[in-house]
């Protein structure tokens, strides 16, 4: 597969580095003269200098004949145009983008651009989980939708332990299709009882989100 | 009307200062506090710091009660994007962008979200024109 990666930073490169690994053809476009020869010295002449947002650099790098484009440049307006070039002038079919501010995540979804990593909403999901005193731990947020998947851990000390799911009271807009168990999925019915360390996984609309977390730290008990 | 400028450059300031000449409420955002001076002590218009493609500062303009947007700053791709935000997420009634290059024009332009103007192309025009003229003027 051909795929054009715009932006030689440290995620081009690493990404390039790994594609390569995998048998594609892969092409950099860097602006940075420093950062080419890195690249160049390291993976060969896979690169290319240039303005990689340039509808000239674009057709010089064979952009028409890339079946993936990824733009992980680190300014978002650069990714978008990128990724919209790339699908609308050159067809490309599968354009992905990294985003820096989570808030420009939905004018991407706006524009078709389905594919997209926001870098500080992964980065904030791992501090949720490295938190123990977060409940509730999001897993991967539709906004559009307006639905997430959130993950429960149940600890020792929990007032859910020993209970049935039915007993809980999830809402209406929740679900909860898994739990791993000891590192094993379950599909839980409403008498599965909950034990320590269960991790569960549950989909919910945002708008109901408070309520399961006040149901998993034990809250909705003490009124 | 209520028309918010993004990019206080020459044109972005040329056309501020025209249309607050007029009377109209006008809004101008640039990175930059230094080029602001490029308006003039009589400008009677708002001034904004910071980056156009962020919607807390869109706001803080007041771009949800603009009748106008248009972005005028160096970056093709900047202008772009906010005017695709003035659009889609503030639903600005009109949104006019500056591109610099015709072929980012011509995609933007069929995506018939905004008016585009591309000076690459009008001063291509016109030079154009005023050598290929039969009479020349002097």
């Amino acid at each position: 597969m051909y795929i054009i990666i715009v932006g030689g930073g440290k995620v081009g490169y690493y990404l390039a580095k790994t594609l390569l690994h995998e048998e594609n053809e892969v092409l950099i476009i860097e602006r940075d003269k420093r950062k080419c020869d890195l690249i160049a010295t390291d993976l060969g002449g896979i690169v290319l200098r240039g303005d990689g947002t340039d509808s000239i650099v674009m057709e010089e790098a064979g952009m028409e004949r890339a079946e993936l484009a990824i733009a992980v440049t680190g300014d978002d307006e650069d990714n978008l145009m990128i990724c919209l070039m790339a699908k609308k002038k050159f067809n490309v079919k599968r354009a992905v983008a990294r985003i820096n501010n989570p808030k420009n995540q939905h004018i991407f979804k706006l524009l078709g651009i389905d594919s997209t990593v926001s870098v500080t909403d992964l980065i904030l999901a791992q501090i949720e989980r490295e938190i123990p005193a977060q409940s509730l731990v999001h897993l991967l947020t539709l906004r559009e939708a307006g639905v997430s998947f959130v993950e429960a851990k149940v600890p020792a000390d929990s007032i859910v332990v020993g209970k049935r799911l039915r007993d809980l009271h999830i809402p209406d807009d929740c679900v909860i299709p898994l739990i791993i168990r000891q590192g094993k999925g379950v599909v839980p019915y409403g008498d599965t009882t909950l034990i320590t360390g269960d991790e569960v996984i549950a989909v919910t609309t945002i708008a109901k989100e408070d309520v399961l977390e006040r149901i998993f730290s034990g809250e909705t008990q003490k009124r | 009307m209520k028309i918010i400028i993004l990019g206080c450059g020459r044109l972005g300031a040329h056309l501020a200062r025209r249309l607050d000449h007029e009377g109209h409420h006008v809004t101008v955002i640039d990175r930059n506090s230094d080029s602001f001076t490029r308006l003039g002590g009589d400008f009677q218009g708002t001034m904004i710091l910071g980056t156009g493609i962020d919607e807390d500062v869109l706001r803080r303009a007041g771009i949800e009660s603009a009748d106008a947007f248009v972005a005028v700053s160096n970056g093709d791709n900047t202008n772009a994007m906010a005017a695709e935000i003035a659009k889609l997420v503030f639903k600005v009634p009109r949104v006019v962008a500056r591109l610099y290059d015709p072929v980012r024009e011509d995609t933007y332009h069929a995506l018939g979200l905004m008016e585009t103007v591309c000076p690459t192309i009008m001063g291509s025009d016109k030079i154009h024109e005023l050598v290929m003229s039969p009479h020349p003027t002097k």
